[in-house]
């Protein structure tokens, strides 16, 4: 047992030592951020999904319906020029028609003089419909145009936004919910599992702290990991190659994301007081949180689930945490819009919090 | 039962008073009315085998448990229900390691040590005396099983307090490891800590402890100091040879043997009188290799329970 001298790191003033809670709330962001699994399942892998479904879907609203062209002519021009379809050009109608059949293009036109022929697949009604009015619009107009009288009705078409949004938009609130739901029910629910376990909760008990101290570090640990997984998966949504924007009050969602983490938080404690061994209470967080996460519209827009999931997604606070953080975050939504959602997710922390705390055991 | 109560008085002011205090869990009386007192600065030990009561009782002292009935005074004053004002004046070291995830030896300290207002010189200072000042920016996690039994007392005894509450420290540690740490428990007694401790070794307990109060089955058999209770038990003497330094018919035949016996590589000689014993095994010069067993507190045990002493 040698002893080495080693320069002292914090003894400047002698007995300088930290408030509780500092000590507390310091020994766990160490311990979070040296816990490379933790720190994976927090940031990494909701971040993957960004990646991935952000590559995926990034593009869709801009793909073009490619269709077959045989010959030239004026019609053919037009709708070269209307820029809504991409060409591909056969030499001959019998090769174009092979391609149809395939079922490889929604349909060929071919124009040889006066006859215009167009041939499509019945398969898909809703591409056959846009190419056959398509077609056929441009047919109208160049047969108009040909007769040299200016048209008696004229058609002011603009393009505007709708509120179906670009998926990046609709999932980087989703993930980033998913996300922070992650951090907070593991966080919650490991630390009092393992602090129980390893008798970190009996020792504490033998020390002059008061349980609210304990609780709130934990709890500032949580809304600060939340906090930096905003900035973080904000600012790479930001980025050119997944085109997110922001609107106007989008910093609202920052409070309402903490409200958010605490709620997430109340049902990690409940988790942590059940649970005997980490392993059960990951099992168990993973089965509130991924549910969760898909009843909720984390993944894909909520309005796409049958009517009576929708109402069921209501008891959910990531539901809540979700339609909040899209409307002020894309939707252009101001405050007004985070009434009803903050109020239910404070609702929802104070029950889980009171039930937490019934149940709440300092001993296996 | 008021056999267990203390033969000797501990000093004016007691540190512990424990009084007949029960606690049941189910039909099973883990402490079935179990009194001692410990004065101040004096190394208490409670031994036993597993189950015997020792953990509840030590729990019930700390005030971490209400006694189903009884009374403790700790310092003066009731541990239970949770005294804020008492809990800096002791120290606690709990079975299980009790620390923060992924936090090196002195962060583990530093971290302890604001629970109580200290921090700074105050935490190298525990790290030398328990000998990890060479270990302080390891993981805790990487500490051998006797480093972290170490640091689990520095962290006890970081904010200086006046009775420390240790929970088997030595259980599972290699001999070696059992014998640095002994060395720690003496340097804290010599600071006039008041140590209470449990163990289920018993010839710790005869070496380091003033007194001790021998356990089993939620109740005091015997309390006492180690060397009182070993002698009160007027076990005879085994005196060891080697086979064959002298013929079995002559080492009966020796004045104040009672009995002799071989095995395959000794030689035992009982005896009540050894001194007459070991002069005339002197007189033949076979005293090489000879060894003096005279009874334990594993012996007190067996005399008290009828049973082998098993850990």
């Amino acid at each position: 047992m040698t002893i080495t001298e080693k320069p002292h790191r914090s003894t400047e003033s002698g007995t300088a030592a930290p408030t509780p809670f500092v000590a507390l709330s310091r020994a766990m962001i160490k311990g979070f951020l040296r816990d490379k699994a933790t720190l994976f399942f927090t940031f990494l892998f909701p971040l993957m999904f960004l990646v991935i479904f952000g590559l995926i879907f990034g593009n869709q609203g801009s793909s073009k319906t490619e269709i077959g062209v045989v010959g030239d002519g004026p019609v053919v021009s037009a709708l070269e020029q209307s820029g809504v379809v991409e060409f591909k050009r056969f030499g001959s109608t019998e090769e174009a028609l092979t391609e149809v059949t395939g079922g490889d293009l929604p349909a060929y036109i071919a124009e040889n003089g006066n006859d215009i022929s167009l041939r499509f697949a019945a398969s898909d009604s809703t591409q056959a419909g846009l190419v056959n009015g398509l077609v056929s619009g441009v047919v109208d107009q160049t047969n108009l145009a040909a007769t040299g009288q200016p048209p008696r009705f004229t058609l002011d078409a603009a393009q505007v936004e709708d509120s179906s949004l670009k998926a990046i938009q609709y999932m980087l609130p989703g993930i980033l919910s998913w996300a922070v739901s992650i951090a907070s029910v593991f966080g919650a629910a490991l630390t009092f599992v393992n602090w129980r376990k390893k008798q970190v909760l009996r020792r504490l008990q033998l020390a002059p702290v008061q349980p609210s101290t304990v609780l709130g570090s934990r709890i500032v640990v949580s809304l600060g990991v939340a906090l930096l997984q905003f900035t973080l998966f904000v600012g790479i949504a930001l980025l050119p190659m997944f085109g997110l924007r922001l609107s106007g009050q989008w910093w609202l969602a920052i409070p309402l994301l903490l409200v958010g983490t605490l709620a997430f938080f109340s049902i990690g404690m409940l988790v942590g007081a059940f649970c005997k061994t980490e392993e059960a209470a990951s099992g168990a967080a993973n089965l509130i949180t991924l549910p969760m996460a898909f009843l909720s519209g984390a993944f894909y827009p909520v309005d796409q689930m049958p009517q009576w999931l929708q109402t069921v997604s209501k008891v959910l606070p990531m539901r809540h945490l979700n339609d909040g953080m899209l409307d002020v975050m894309v939707r252009d939504k101001g405050a007004q819009a985070l009434l009803v959602p903050a109020v239910v997710l404070i609702g929802f922390t104070l029950v889980l919090g009171f039930i937490a705390s019934k149940v709440f055991r300092w001993e296996d | 039962m008021n056999a267990a109560r203390p033969a000797t008085t501990p000093g004016q002011n007691p540190a512990l008073v424990v009084d007949d205090i029960h606690m049941t869990y189910g039909d099973l009386r883990a402490v079935d009315g179990v009194s001692f007192t410990v004065g101040e600065g004096e190394f208490f030990g409670i031994l036993g085998p597993n189950g015997a009561g020792k953990t509840t009782t030590l729990e019930i002292a700390e005030g971490l448990r209400e006694p189903v009935s009884g009374s403790v005074r700790l310092l003066g004053q009731s541990p239970w229900p949770r005294n804020l004002a008492l809990l800096p004046r002791i120290g606690v070291q709990l079975q299980a390691s009790a620390f923060f995830e992924r936090l090196t030896a002195r962060e583990q300290l530093e971290t302890f040590g604001a629970l109580y207002g200290v921090g700074g010189r105050r935490v190298d200072d525990m790290l030398e005396l328990v000998g990890l000042a060479d270990k302080a920016g390891t993981p805790e996690a990487k500490l051998s099983g006797g480093q972290r039994q170490r640091l689990s007392i520095a962290c006890a005894l970081v904010h200086d307090p006046d009775v420390v509450f240790l929970d088997e420290p030595t259980a599972a540690l290699d001999p070696q490891a059992r014998r640095n740490l002994w060395d720690v428990l003496r340097e804290v007694k010599s600071r006039g800590k008041t140590i209470v401790y449990t163990t289920h070794y018993l010839d710790e307990a005869e070496v380091l402890c003033d007194r001790v109060a021998i356990m089993d089955r939620g109740t005091i058999l015997a309390m006492d100091a180690p060397a009182r209770l070993v002698r009160g038990l007027d076990a005879p003497t085994h005196v060891i040879l080697e086979r064959n330094s002298v013929p079995l018919e002559q080492a009966r035949a020796l004045p104040g043997a009672d009995h002799a016996s071989e095995d395959g590589l000794s030689l035992t000689i009982t005896t009540r009188t050894p001194a007459p014993v070991l002069s005339a095994l002197a007189e033949r010069n076979v005293l090489d290799g000879l060894q003096v067993r005279t009874a334990t507190l594993e012996d007190v045990f067996l005399d008290l329970t009828g049973r082998e002493y098993r850990a």
